[in-house]
């Protein structure tokens, strides 16, 4: 871990037993990395990929191309891209308000937004129902519709996308915009030219797990969502009245298609970071 | 421009958590202590309660920690090296977050239960994974797994490497590097990962139901807890469990924050002096960088 | 050391100090395990609406002579996953639930006899009914299965393929129009119009009373002993007993190989006697003891008729529930509004 900071040339005046840990770390660290990994995630998605299959391609098409998978996911996929870019924006303003402003109260603001990921989602789904379903306190009664979707999503997804532009924003170097600003740069220049791109890899990190965390999230939405086949069935509850009635393997292949959606649009936006990287010589 | 937009951005920022992360929480407070603090307390501290409580800490405390060195230890990896198939990697760690969870719970048992892959194997050896506390910290380990890379990779991107560079030249050493110049510049983002990943370990569900056979008293976890709890008409002890899993939330952010004050002051003095600006701190400390 | 883990050791010892007396107090709560010492020990796995009924059990047990130091494990859940569970290896002493293919899927394991219905009882412990749950005073006046599809009348069922209980549901549905007298093809139309009329399919029994409770649907449709339980604990609900309803039968037996075979068996006798039964009856179960169950007032229907009637589960799910063939899939796919729209 450590060698990846370093290079690998010994420096003047290192010990051997300095050199010989790094060169250890060079090693050990990528390898500790990737047994982690694929003990925790590549193996079980080997599995569930195995498992896909165990019926052939046949029987993984029909499972994937049934109606009510198609629905399903597509219904995952539109949502979870509506909120994904909506949150985005929304996180990227919370979090210029929360690095940028001053107001009483901003500590407890700042510290409530991780409080969704806590939230067991049953107790969520629960909670976003009778605020928001017919009961509301408020008449805002949003309950079996895809607007509920959208809301449960968003509530999920929230603490990503603001916390990608967070940290990032807060290291932002303000003399780089107060030059600009003082050598005339208008406030929108400023923001297209000089935040922006210095943001957009974090929001674009954000609006990818927002993308991916939503079209996975079940709990909360199954509640408030009505999951009436068809209409508002998300995928992963598809997934799981597959699991249920014992088509595991019906299940797997639709949760293999929703990866690979899900690691399309990462490796998509990935690309597009990259086109942001300051130029390193690493 | 700051001062025009100040109000408006105010607003819809303020507005927007609000309606969806204050206003719930306050609902989920409200519910927990409706009938009064003894019935709350009375709720979460049966027995079966404080156990579940027990187990989800001791969860935490392996799976957060693991997911950490994990996160800074392959976003530096990504950061400052190029090697093929890094873009693979960077898409693979996000996979654990398009499974739902219990698809998650699902593929752990086709890989470590009874008639799994390593099921055998583990059987032999006396290895109890599935259905025991070890199944437990792996399920919650993997689906909390990208929250700290996530955090971290994109500010060291920003970031560069010309403070580690100069380091280097001025003959620091890789551990004094990594101590004094790297782990201040991320130590934002590294709380806020590991705060995500302590909230995420804490409240995941779906996972540790398939994973963990809930088992009362045994291997019942505080979510497990809480669902149950639900299910038997017990709302207060529903609630009032999940304020306990926000308060340790909270609690960790608040730990987290109050330690990073004094590393701010050991960077090398590259940035400019403080300004009236950088008084503004976004955390919960009351000191400024 | 790692710098990285040296940093964090230097983190707020404070907040150690508080985690780590937590943890002190707690821990020795949670050493209470089992000893499996002088009675042996119990581990039983069941679906999730008997919970609050075996902790009843349970205590009466301890005062027998047979269950005197018998310590238990207790699991509940969806009675799918649980089997499930079970049949990947969650140890099970006894296991209870919501109805029979849960039970051969052990049996298909080699985890519970194939014999396990051969008793008197035919393997079952507790009956039960489909009710419909109503708003008090049952405002709608819904009384029949024909006022479920009046217009205006919204219903709460769980979704068929997640949930034990939506099968009996749509079953009680379906065998109701069958025992008066209609056609399959009718009978299958009635369960079209139910559909229709559905405003929300939630994925369990619980999950969908909580969806009622909070204000949606005018009617949900469940199990008897989970609305009696419900009424118990208070919640604003009313129950009517439809005419023509189906009989819930609930499974149980001792796994091939329990820890204590004498403690697990005696555990199963004592459900299956008159005095478990008679606890039962308490809890909203109807007893199997016909002696017991005489003493209980139960609601009678004008018609029980079982599962066997209509094929018994096994061609019933492969008829019916099949995800993707199945005849309620259809019909929900006739339903279905392509969700391309807003």
């Amino acid at each position: 871990m450590v060698e990846a900071v370093v290079g690998r040339e010994p420096r003047p005046g290192e010990t051997g037993l300095a050199r010989a840990s790094r060169a250890l770390g060079n090693v050990a660290g990528p390898a500790a990395a990737v047994t982690y990994l694929s003990l925790l995630v590549l193996l079980p998605m080997a599995a569930l990929v195995a498992k896909a299959f165990s019926g052939g391609f046949g029987s993984f098409w029909r499972a994937v191309s049934s109606p009510e998978s198609v629905a399903a996911l597509r219904l995952s996929v539109e949502c979870s891209f509506a909120v994904a870019v909506f949150n985005s924006i929304a996180g990227l303003v919370i979090a210029w308000v929360l690095v940028r402003d001053e107001f009483r109260g901003k500590k407890l603001v700042n510290a409530v937004i991780d409080l969704p990921f806590a939230l067991p989602t049953v107790v969520a789904g629960l909670t976003l129902l009778a605020l928001y379903g017919p009961n509301s306190p408020f008449g805002l009664n949003v309950a079996d519709t895809k607007v509920a979707i959208l809301f449960a999503l968003a509530f999920v997804t929230l603490p990503f996308t603001v916390r990608a532009v967070q940290p990032v924003l807060a290291e932002l170097d303000r003399e780089v915009e107060e030059s600009a600003a003082s050598l005339g740069a208008s406030g929108t220049g400023v923001l297209r030219r000089i935040l922006l791109p210095s943001l957009a890899p974090a929001m674009l990190a954000g609006a990818g797990l927002a993308f991916a965390r939503a079209v996975g999230e079940f709990g909360s939405v199954v509640i408030i969502s009505g999951n009436l086949p068809f209409k508002t069935e998300v995928a992963s509850s598809w997934i799981y009245s597959l699991s249920q009635s014992d088509e595991l393997s019906s299940a797997a292949a639709v949760s293999v298609v929703l990866v690979l959606i899900a690691l399309g649009v990462l490796v998509g936006i990935g690309l597009l970071r990259r086109r942001f990287d300051v130029p390193e010589s690493v | 421009m700051r001062s025009r937009w100040r109000w408006p951005l105010r607003v819809a920022a303020l507005g927007y958590v609000a309606l969806l992360v204050v206003v719930p929480f306050g609902f989920v407070f409200y519910r927990a202590f409706q009938h009064g603090f003894a019935v709350a307390w009375d709720a979460v501290t049966t027995p079966d309660a404080l156990h579940a409580l027990w187990l989800t800490v001791l969860v935490a405390l392996i799976a957060v920690p693991a997911d950490t060195v994990f996160g800074v230890g392959v976003a530096l990896l990504l950061a400052r090296r190029r090697f093929p198939g890094a873009w693979l990697l960077d898409a693979l760690i996000d996979v654990p977050l398009a499974l739902s969870p219990v698809v998650v719970g699902l593929s752990l048992v086709l890989v470590y239960g009874k008639s799994g892959w390593f099921g055998n194997w583990l059987a032999a050896h006396g290895i109890e994974i599935i259905f025991s506390v070890p199944g437990i910290v792996m399920a919650c380990a993997a689906v909390a797994l990208p929250y700290v890379v996530r955090e971290v990779l994109p500010v060291l991107q920003e970031l560069g490497t010309d403070q580690e560079q100069a380091a280097e030249t001025l003959g620091a050493g890789p551990f004094t590097i990594f101590r004094r110049v790297t782990l201040p510049s991320i130590s934002h983002a590294l709380a806020y990962g590991v705060t995500l990943t302590t909230a995420r370990v804490l409240g995941e569900f779906g996972a540790v139901v398939i994973v963990s056979g809930a088992v009362a008293g045994r291997t019942q976890t505080m979510t497990l807890f809480i669902a149950d709890s639900i299910e038997n008409l017990n709302p207060v002890g529903a609630y009032a469990g999940s304020v306990i899993l926000a308060l340790l939330a909270l609690g960790v952010l608040a730990g987290l924050s109050r330690n990073r004050p004094e590393e701010r002051r050991q960077r090398w003095p590259s940035r400019s002096e403080p300004s009236p600006s950088d008084s503004e701190l976004p955390l919960l400390s009351t000191t400024s960088p | 050391m790692d710098p990285a883990l040296a940093h964090r050791a230097r983190a707020p010892r404070r907040w150690a100090l508080c985690l780590a007396g937590t943890l002190a107090a707690v821990v020795p709560l949670a050493a209470s395990g089992p000893a499996g010492a002088s009675g042996g020990s119990v581990a039983l796995v069941a679906y999730s609406t008997p919970k609050p009924a075996y902790a009843a059990l349970i205590s009466a047990f301890a005062q027998t002579a047979a269950g005197q130091g018998v310590t238990f494990a207790q699991s509940y859940g969806p009675s799918g996953t649980q089997a499930t569970a079970v049949a990947n290896g969650l140890p099970a002493d006894v296991v209870n639930f919501s109805l029979s293919p849960d039970m051969n899927k052990l049996v298909k394991a080699g985890l519970v006899s194939p014999s396990w219905a051969a008793g008197p009882n035919k393997g079952f412990v507790t009956n039960s009914i489909v009710s419909f749950v109503v708003r008090p005073g049952n405002p709608k006046h819904i009384k029949t299965w024909s006022d479920l599809v009046r217009s205006g009348v919204t219903v709460i069922t769980p979704n068929p393929f997640s949930s034990g209980s939506a099968k009996w549901n749509l079953m009680a549905a379906y065998g109701a129009q069958l025992s008066q007298g209609k056609s399959k093809v009718a009978a299958t139309a009635y369960l079209g119009q139910l559909l229709k009329h559905t405003a929300a399919q939630p994925t369990s029994a619980s999950t969908a009373l909580q969806a009622f409770l909070s204000g949606q649907g005018d009617v949900l449709l469940d199990y008897e002993d989970d609305a009696l339980y419900a009424v118990h604990k208070g919640e604003p609900v009313q129950i009517v007993t439809p005419p023509q309803t189906i009989l819930i039968q609930n499974p149980i037996a001792v796994s091939t190989k329990p820890v204590s075979p004498t403690a697990a068996k005696a555990f199963l006798a004592f459900l299956l006697s008159p005095k478990g039964q008679t606890i039962w009856g308490q809890q909203g179960y109807r007893p199997v003891l016909a002696p017991v169950a005489k003493q209980f007032h139960f609601p009678k229907p004008k018609t029980l008729f079982t599962i066997d009637s209509l094929g018994g589960w096994t061609k019933v799910n492969a008829v019916f529930f099949n995800p993707q063939t199945g005849v309620v899939a259809k019909l929900e796919q006739g339903l279905g509004v392509p969700t391309a729209s807003s």
